[in-house]
């Protein structure tokens, strides 16, 4: 709050109206952001967020409405006199060529030349380090973009809209991609450029980092803006109501439950990753019914080569697995979707969906073989867009149409149909990767109620995911997963973030 | 002995030099994310009219330069078709493949009273070799030296133009924007760099490559223009771009097998030994199928390539 300049408006965007076709995207947005500050955008997907924001950067032309960068009107046809103006922008999806170096990335488009367009890469590392130093955003220059992490990467997009003297930073989503260690360490950079001046937009549906960072907040709900309050004066709550339109609670009612018999056992398991390397190392748990076991850890330490070897998808190399007292330890996926384990797996368009499918067709994926939906080798239509029309009634799908192909829904009715499609199979154990992975506050609530209501069918469940909130609000028990090995479990009754985030970070007591 | 092996590699040169530019025509194409499976039309196209305009003009240098604007205008298409209108780059390029010969032949009928075959060059007429009258002062023409490096200038040219197109690629400022369009298109797109502009200075250069490739065929290894003097040399030489890594040194060394195997074709179609002269010319077509087995897997081509590139969305 302290470094923001409320006499000058660096950017105001008045009016702003976007159609695309018949949708209108953007509905008379009006937004203001004063030197120095943190705004954060905060809306739900498809909220029309993003697109304000690549109006913003030249992306897209408004259909309506004014743009005014530090007072003095600008119309914003390209990228380029976005950047002219001062303005970067973050792009969820990074926009890094994957085998330049971290100096040739930065460059790219302003690159420094000698005499008939030769590079001077000497010149452009050097500028790139005092860069670096000058807004702690330390990077290896020379490193190769595909060879490190995801957080060194986004450092380096924020470095090249700093080279090319942006003062006013887009960031889109910025956490989706990070692990909780890297977020903290952008909320430092984050603070660290205000301090230098520059304004930072943030794009968001993370209410916890809209209170830590943001000055203010500017809500979106289907393309109109709702309000713009200062952060320090809302509570998350009140914002999560401004953003869905409605009350919605974080804190999942839950009856209180007794658990019952073993459902999953492994024992011993050890599973290569694509590498070669020993992703899970003799790793053991134990699943019952009517419990969510929820296993918290930071990305990359075996949580999808463990899921991966439950459900038959990568070899075991040693260990066993058991469900409900029969070895699986080496059956084929469809033998163990046949022992009542459903999956809503971790990457929904690639594993859980045939995107060009219809949503009929999505729905039986497993099933198509047995009757009604075909008998002798022959589908049954009918019977399974029948079946579907159940479903997307059921689980509110939308929109209504089961011969949509799924590509056309969105990630929240995407996951849906999943849920739907495995649970309706009657499991006696869900494993569920990542459930909520960009997902908005509805859509959250709606797949955490699925997980409650399974629990309370006395059925197993299986909850990996890398939000350690959502293993808090949901679990019943918490595995603390590290270096493909559980390093302890707890009752999430009694758990504790900070315990809990050591615990994934290798119990390092000195922290 | 020495003298076979030394007309093996100076055949070998020979012969790898149309594939040399062709393949550079491919790693420019492709480093720009445009897959250009039209070279082999190009490249029949500018052996066509590098000896048209050799036997009419009589000037070597003009026929070549002449035959890489046709393969450039030809690519010009493609560049069309699949940078502007988004088509299928491999579709468009089956299309040229089939343009290519076929306006060869065309023009072919229409200038040299119907016959598909050109007229023979005056062998003065032929690109010169320019380092004839030392070897010759030194009286050392049917020496093993000479034999290696007494080429046709199209052969130093075409190392020199390797060299050049890796230093174009990564030590300049264009060079470094056109892999990254061929990369990452968007990303490009985001900083500024027109997309479209570079991809189609680089499917136009291909072609030109290409043309120049199908020149040096027609205006130095022989001495006219036939239907089958290109047969399948264009899709060899985009084997030998995949096979060299997308990478105009690959690209080269690449070309230097595949030449090796034609120099030796035309060693054994010239001794005594009795292999039937059909097999023998399928040797750098199977060397070819081979080698691509064997290595693709682990080359790693530019992720735009093939993906046409539209504006806006996301």
């Amino acid at each position: 709050m302290q470094h923001i300049d409320f006499k000058s408006k660096v950017v105001e965007m008045k009016n702003i109206t976007k159609v695309f076709g018949n949708v209108t995207a953007n509905d008379q947005i009006h937004l203001t952001v004063h030197k120095g500050e943190v705004h954060a955008l905060l809306g739900e997907n498809g909220a029309g967020k993003s697109t304000l924001m690549n109006i913003l950067y030249g992306l897209y032309r408004p259909t309506r409405g004014e743009i005014y960068i530090n007072g003095k009107k600008t119309d914003i046809a390209t990228p380029n006199i976005a950047i002219q103006q001062g303005i970067g922008m973050v792009h969820q999806h990074f926009m890094l060529v994957e085998p330049f170096t971290v100096v040739e990335n930065i460059v790219l488009g302003r690159e420094t030349t000698n005499f008939g367009g030769v590079l001077d890469m000497k010149k452009a590392t050097e500028d790139v380090i005092s860069l670096s130093e000058q807004y702690g955003l330390y990077v290896d220059p020379n490193a190769k973009v595909e060879d490190i992490t995801v957080g060194m990467q986004q450092r380096v997009e924020i470095l090249k809209a700093l080279y090319r003297g942006a003062d006013i930073l887009i960031l889109d989503e910025p956490t989706a991609v990070l692990t909780p260690q890297e977020i903290r360490e952008l909320i430092e950079i984050i603070r660290n450029l205000t301090k230098e001046g520059k304004t930072i937009i943030l794009i968001t549906h993370k209410l916890k980092e809209i209170k830590q960072v943001a000055d203010y907040c500017t809500i979106i709900r289907r393309g109109r803006h709702i309000d713009t309050v200062d952060v320090s004066a809302v509570t998350e709550e009140e914002l999560a109501a401004k953003m869905v339109g409605r009350e919605v609670s974080f804190d999942i009612e839950k009856k209180e439950k007794e658990r019952g018999k073993v459902v999953l056992q492994i024992e011993g398991l050890t599973v290569k990753d694509n590498r070669g390397i020993e992703a899970v190392k003799g790793l053991s748990l134990e699943v019952y019914e009517g419990e969510i076991l929820g296993v918290a850890g930071i990305d990359g330490n075996g949580q999808s080569e463990l899921i991966e070897a439950i459900t038959g998808l990568r070899p075991i190399e040693a260990g066993r697995v058991k469900m409900n007292g029969k070895d699986i330890t080496h059956c084929k996926p469809k033998e163990i979707i046949d022992s009542k384990i459903s999956t809503i797996p971790e990457d929904r368009q690639k594993r859980g969906l045939v995107l060009d499918f219809s949503v009929a067709e999505n729905m039986v994926l497993e099933n198509y073989a047995k009757e009604p939906f075909s008998k002798k080798g022959i589908l049954n239509h009918g019977e399974i867009s029948q079946f579907s029309k159940e479903l997307i009634q059921t689980f509110d799908i939308r929109p209504k149409e089961e011969t949509l192909k799924a590509r056309i829904l969105s990630g929240g009715n995407q996951q849906k149909a999943i849920i739907a499609r495995e649970i309706t199979n009657d499991p006696d154990l869900l494993i569920t990767a990542q459930p909520t992975r960009g997902l908005d506050i509805g859509a959250i609530e709606y797949v955490h109620r699925a997980l409650v209501e399974q629990r309370d069918k006395n059925r197993a469940v299986l909850l990996v995911s890398l939000e350690l909130d959502e293993i808090m609000n949901v679990s019943d028990r918490i595995a603390v997963i590290y270096e493909g090995s559980i390093v302890g479990i707890v009752d999430a009754k009694e758990a504790d973030e900070n315990r809990l985030g050591l615990m994934m970070a290798g119990g390092g007591a000195e922290e | 002995m020495l003298d076979n092996i030394g007309i093996i590699i100076g055949i070998t040169l020979m012969y790898a030099t149309p594939l040399i530019y062709t393949a550079l025509g491919g790693v420019i194409s492709e480093n720009s994310g445009v897959v250009n499976i039209g070279l082999e039309g190009m490249m029949t196209l500018g052996a066509f009219v590098g000896a048209a305009v050799g036997y009419y003009m009589g000037n070597p240098w003009i026929a070549f330069l002449a035959a890489g604007a046709a393969g450039g205008l030809l690519a010009l298409c493609h560049a069309i078709a699949s940078v502007t209108f988004n088509a299928q780059q491999v579709v468009s390029g089956i299309a040229i493949n089939f343009i290519g010969p076929g306006l060869a032949m065309f023009l072919s009928r229409l200038f040299f009273k119907g016959a598909t075959m050109t007229k023979a060059i005056d062998i003065n007429h032929k690109i010169p070799k320019p380092l004839d009258p030392i070897f010759e002062g030194l009286s050392l023409q049917d020496s093993f030296l000479a034999q290696i490096f007494n080429q046709y200038a199209t052969v130093y040219i075409a190392f020199l133009l390797v060299f050049a197109m890796w230093f174009v690629m990564y030590k300049t400022r264009f060079g470094m924007r056109l892999r990254a369009v061929g990369e990452h298109p968007r990303a490009a797109d985001t900083l500024g760099i027109n997309v479209y502009r570079i991809r189609y200075i680089c499917v136009i250069l291909s072609g030109v490559f290409a043309g120049l490739g199908g020149a040096a065929m027609s205006l130095a290894v022989v001495s006219l223009f036939s239907p089958t003097l290109i047969s399948g040399q264009g899709f060899i030489a985009l084997a030998a771009m995949i096979f060299g890594n997308w990478k105009p040194q690959g690209a080269m060394g690449a070309c230097l097998l595949f030449g090796a195997a034609q120099g030796l074709v035309v060693f054994l179609g010239g001794t005594s030994i009795r292999v039937p002269s059909q097999l023998l010319s399928m040797l750098p077509y199977l060397i070819t199928l081979i080698v691509l087995a064997v290595f693709v897997g682990r080359s790693r081509m530019p992720k735009a390539d093939g993906i046409p590139y539209e504006k806006g969305g996301g």
